[in-house]
């Protein structure tokens, strides 16, 4: 298709209405770029708020894009390379509040660790533009290519700390083992377009139903070849790939060490807004393209999930750094969110999208009180360091009690919302499908939400239940990250206490994954 | 008199004292923080005694409020109680009270954060028997148990760590899993075809004469078929049209396990002597006179009625060709529960000399175990019993912590052995004490008497030999309660540590007396309690058992026992 495409017609003013936001971010990035080479060294900090400001246009623009659109919603663009629909709107949300709040929480951090540059806002920056195409692809093509863009920038953010071994060392394993997940994935995507016969998802998502229904393919040069096996192997290619992305076991080993060795505030990036990306490229190519062999992948996806979701939280329970015990954490994580995924109804997507938006929330604003921790001669990363902070820092603490809470998921936090919803999906589609093993999978997802806080409770209680003060220091804040601290809380505890809107938007918006109409709850 | 909102005043009003306290008080004003919060709690009591202002001859669910809340999940504002949960309310509100004075002396460090927590807590258990949306219900029940964990954590004995975190991951296996129960219990209010097979009948027992009620009942049935509803008169009312079979099994376990643990029944009990033990006076005030109830109430408001089936099921396991019900199981547990919580009081404190907190914390879980053969008798006396033991044990098992706490602020110990002839030298203690201790016992014209007394008349009712076993638990109660006062307080004074102790002050008499009050009245002249709770049970005992033969008397007359099909 892009063959025929004449090159005047690409450059149209409403295909790049459509990439404002991404536009206004590109942009961004490389005036950063040029501003670090201009502003004298002690001023460099200015380059952070520029990326923030540029963050910040990106989301109004995004918000006008929206509000004109809503109704012609969803839209193509560049040749069906692209589709604005409400899913893409909501997940590029999210990315830009992910990197809003990373920018916010960097700056004292990147100042103490001496790596005050420019880069690493524009790093910043084209990671997120990666993420949006990615949210936003409609094609294999300019999937790959986001997630390449968005993996790229993070293998150099991860090593960004270039004087710390611990850094150099996660940025190597980050890069090697990613790059060869791309591969995998890559070789996934080719089988499907092999089979398919298009890079387009809509395509391959009839052809699929096609093949599955057992009508032989239109014109197709396969004829008599056995479909449904390839497809499967490209489904296993595929799941392979983005297990790697969103750290699903088997495929988490290069999660902890990444975590634990990147700049504290690259680790909460990471955590966040890739994994959220990952999931939007999870959700694409399993609900849109493969929507048709839910029967196939649901039962290995599901397994996957229920694995992840044991190896994390039991993993992490042993941890005594507290960024490793996050990363495990971050692992079961990537386990609840794919139950939405599993259970593919619009309760498991509202699941998927209310949780990514919280989780971002609060995991950005966990490792932020980490960051606070941090000052010269103590790393400030060990859960020990937390000693006490209930008496130096209550403010501080209390902060983390609440998202330590919200991760575990418990009532008046939005993570209970989120996971409200993730388990909700599952039973509905256990009634749906008549199939019991949705519930037990719940079960068991549930029961090792208690393992959960059994680590999530220990930074409360070396808060809160010692004596003693690890360090009597002050913290070392900003106003920069005390503001996206209490952005974080706040928004956790809005949408644990009332999260109507919240609701009402993700349930709007990801309308576009089901195919029903907005508005009312689809019950079943 | 008629305060709107009443029920949201006394669940937000404990939150408002925190506040006042976080942000009002500095830091090291330990003198006026605990006047503060004392004079708080009087306040919601006060605020808590309009309550009394229930109608007992209507029944039903009243003082209603009803606001929006998060309507694409079908989840209300709304609050509501029947007469058991007054009750309960007014108990927890006075020992809000009784808490926060018996922990002056006790609590020497971190004050501020003490009783912004005691508050908290008051405010979440409050929430929970307020709430008549289940969604509501769940997120005070699980919200709970965070001031909890602090209490004991911070402010426990050597152990406390431990049992802090015992104490949080126990109750929250429980609830997680009811989480599922509730998920699904919404879900199936969206199934009009089930729903719509609710007769008039049924709601009309559920609503009892209250018009507001019904208004809240009809609502959330038009609701439910719009989407869901978690009014709880509404999931009850479904209750009696939910098909018996594994879904019906599987959601009563769900509730079931959640509130075994809370209550605790055998074998879920382990969290409970250590919490006990470990827990600060007033924390295990709470905890015994309170927190253990959130469970008993919840088999009462939910299982029983919610599953009518399945609690009184007989028959739908077939293991090794012997053929029993899930009501066996929940009784079985329960008989088991009582006698095995009284050999293990005296195991460990007749045999191993061990703590008097230990002690009580063990009679704890064999009292609960009498409620809930009470709950499981399933007739108006059985129910009676056991909802009117609830309340019962919530005074004496407090009266004996707080006197076990008063003796440990003199001697900073609680081990038996170190005591002995302490009428010598504290003679109102000695009195007290013995009040409690035969309160304990069921000694008559004492408040456990009367419970007892009816939960098991009702399992006699149903089956002799339940009563037999719950008496058998009965009497080594008596047993180990007697041993352990005449060890601490008859004979010679042999420890010269405790030959100049000095009796009760009047803080202390304070507020030991209202509850040894509150023994004799009920234990003398129970009836206004019992017409609170009448109705409630009444309704419950209707709607698991429609054809069950109610006279007009009154049931709790003696004279008419009579032996009854189960």
């Amino acid at each position: 298709m892009l063959l025929q495409a004449n090159t005047t017609a690409l450059f149209n003013l409403r295909d790049l209405q459509l990439i404002v936001p991404e536009l206004i971010l590109t942009l961004s990035a490389c005036v950063v770029l040029v501003l670090e080479v201009i502003l004298p060294r002690r001023e460099r900090k200015w380059t952070a708020y520029f990326a923030l400001c540029g963050v910040a246009f990106a989301a109004v623009s995004l918000f006008l894009l929206w509000q004109t659109n809503r109704d012609a919603l969803p839209l193509d663009a560049f040749y069906g390379m692209i589709r604005i629909d409400g899913f893409a709107l909501v997940f590029k949300l999210i990315f830009l509040l992910a990197a809003a709040l990373t920018i916010a929480i960097s700056m004292r951090y990147l100042e103490m660790e001496g790596e005050q540059h420019g880069e690493y806002y524009a790093l910043i920056l084209f990671a997120t533009v990666g993420m949006m195409f990615l949210a936003c692809g409609y094609d294999l093509i300019s999937l790959y290519i986001s997630l390449e863009l968005m993996a790229l920038t993070f293998y150099v953010l991860v090593g960004f700390t270039k004087r710390e071994r611990r850094s150099n060392e996660a940025g190597m394993k980050y890069f090697l083992l990613g790059a060869f997940s791309s591969g995998v994935l890559l070789y996934g995507m080719s089988i499907l377009f092999g089979v398919a016969g298009s890079t387009n998802l809509g395509d391959i998502s009839r052809s699929v139903t096609t093949i599955l229904g057992g009508a032989p393919l239109e014109g197709a040069l396969n004829a008599g070849l056995p479909l449904r096996p390839l497809l499967l192997l490209a489904m296993i290619a595929l799941a392979a790939g983005l297990f790697f992305k969103i750290a699903a076991v088997p495929f988490h080993m290069w999660a902890p060490d990444a975590y634990e060795g990147a700049p504290t505030s690259v680790t909460a990036f990471l955590s966040t807004g890739s994994k959220a990306a990952s999931f939007a490229l999870f959700a694409r190519i399993f609900l849109e393209a493969l929507g048709g062999m839910r029967a196939d992948w649901a039962p290995l996806v599901g397994l996957v999930a229920a694995i992840t979701i044991m190896v994390g939280n039991w993993a992490a329970v042993t941890q005594a750094n507290a960024k490793r015990l996050l990363a495990y954490s971050s692992i079961s994580n990537a386990g609840y969110l794919l139950l939405g995924v599993v259970a593919a109804n619009q309760y498991g997507y509202v699941g998927l999208v209310v949780y990514l938006f919280v989780y971002t929330l609060m995991n950005i604003g966990a490792f932020g009180v980490i960051i606070s921790l941090r000052r010269r001669g103590l790393v400030g990363d060990n859960v020990d360091d937390f000693t006490g902070l209930g008496q130096k820092a209550p403010g501080m603490a209390l902060m983390m009690t609440i998202f330590m809470l919200s991760l575990g998921g418990l009532p008046l936090t939005g993570g209970f919302i989120g996971k409200w919803f993730l388990f909700g999906g599952l039973l509905q589609r256990a009634a749906a499908d008549g199939k019991d093993w949705y519930v037990w999978l719940a079960v068991w997802a549930i029961l090792n939400t208690v393992v959960s806080f059994f680590y999530y409770v220990r930074f409360i209680r070396v808060m809160y239940l010692g004596d003693g003060v690890a360090d009597a220091r002050p913290l070392s804040l900003s106003p920069a990250l005390r503001t996206a601290l209490v952005v974080a809380v706040v928004g956790v505890i809005v949408i644990g206490v009332y999260p109507q809107p919240f609701i009402n938007l993700a349930q709007t918006l990801v309308s576009s994954l089901t195919g029903a109409t907005s508005g009312a709850f689809a019950l079943k | 008199m008629k305060i709107p909102y009443l029920l949201s005043i006394i669940t937000w009003l404990p939150l408002v004292g925190a506040l006042i306290i976080l942000f009002g008080f500095k830091r090291d004003n330990a003198r006026a923080i605990k006047r503060f919060a004392t004079a708080w709690f009087g306040l919601v009591f006060l605020v808590s005694l309009a309550l009394i202002g229930y109608d007992r001859a209507a029944g039903g669910m009243q003082f209603i409020e009803d606001c929006q809340w998060i309507p694409i999940i079908g989840a209300r504002y709304q609050m509501g109680v029947d007469g058991v949960a007054v009750l309960l309310i007014v108990l927890t509100t006075l020992l809000g009270i009784i808490a926060a004075l018996s922990s002056w002396e006790y609590i020497g460090k971190r004050e501020q954060e003490y009783y912004v927590l005691l508050l908290l807590l008051q405010a979440a258990v409050v929430g929970v028997f307020a709430s008549m949306d289940l969604f509501l219900f769940y997120l005070f029940f699980e919200v709970s148990l965070v001031p909890m964990y602090f209490l004991i954590g911070i402010w426990g004995g050597e152990r406390r760590l431990y049992a802090a975190i015992k104490f949080f991951l126990y109750t929250l296996v429980g609830s997680v899993i009811m989480l599922l129960g509730v998920l699904k219990i919404y879900f199936l209010t969206q199934d009009a075809s089930l729903t719509g097979a609710i007769t008039p009948a049924v709601m009309d027992n559920l609503a009892a004469s209250g018009t507001q009620a019904r208004a809240v009942l009809d609502n959330a049935r038009a609701a439910a078929s719009a989407g869901g509803t978690f009014n709880i008169m509404f999931l009850q009312a479904m209750g009696s049209v939910l098909p018996m079979g594994t879904m019906q099994v599987l959601l009563f376990f769900a509730f079931a396990i959640g509130f075994a643990i809370k209550v605790p029944m055998w074998p879920f009990h382990t969290w409970l002597p250590d919490a006990h033990v470990e827990a600060p006076t007033a924390g295990s005030v709470i905890l015994a006179g309170i927190l253990l109830k959130l469970g008993t109430y919840g088999f009462f408001r939910f299982n029983l009625p919610m599953f009518p089936e399945a609690a009184k099921d007989l028959s739908y396991f077939n293991l090794f060709g012997a053929t029993f019900g899930v009501r066996h199981i929940m009784v079985t547990l329960a008989i088991i529960g009582i006698i095995y919580g009284a050999l293990a009081a005296m195991y460990f404190v007749v045999v191993r000399d061990g703590d008097v907190k230990k002690l009580v914390a063990y009679s704890s879980v064999s009292s609960m175990g009498i409620v809930m053969l009470g709950l499981f008798a399933l007739n108006p006396n059985g129910l009676n019993g056991a909802v009117l033991h609830m309340i019962n044990h919530g005074i004496y098992s407090a009266a004996l912590f707080l006197l076990v706490g008063i003796i440990y602020e003199r001697r900073h110990t609680r081990k038996v052995s170190e005591f002995g002839g302490l009428s010598h030298v504290m003679p109102g203690y000695a009195t007290v004490f013995l009040a409690m201790t035969m309160t304990a016992i069921g000694l008559p014209l004492l408040c456990v008497f009367i419970s007892e007394f009816l939960a098991m008349r009702g399992a006699f009712e149903v089956q002799p030999w339940w009563a037999a076993w719950a008496a058998l638990g009965i009497i080594l109660n008596a047993g180990y309660m007697l041993w352990l006062y005449q060890r601490m307080f008859f004979g010679n004074i042999d420890n010269p540590k405790n030959e100049n102790l000095p009796d009760m002050n009047g803080r202390e008499w304070a507020y030991m007396l209202p509850l040894v009050a509150l023994s004799l009245w009920i234990g003398i002249y129970p009836k206004p309690f019992i017409e609170y709770i009448q109705r409630p049970v009444n309704a419950v005992v209707r709607q698991v058992r429609p054809d069950y033969p109610f006279r007009p008397a009154a049931p709790q007359t003696p004279t008419t026992a009579r032996a009854e099909p189960k």
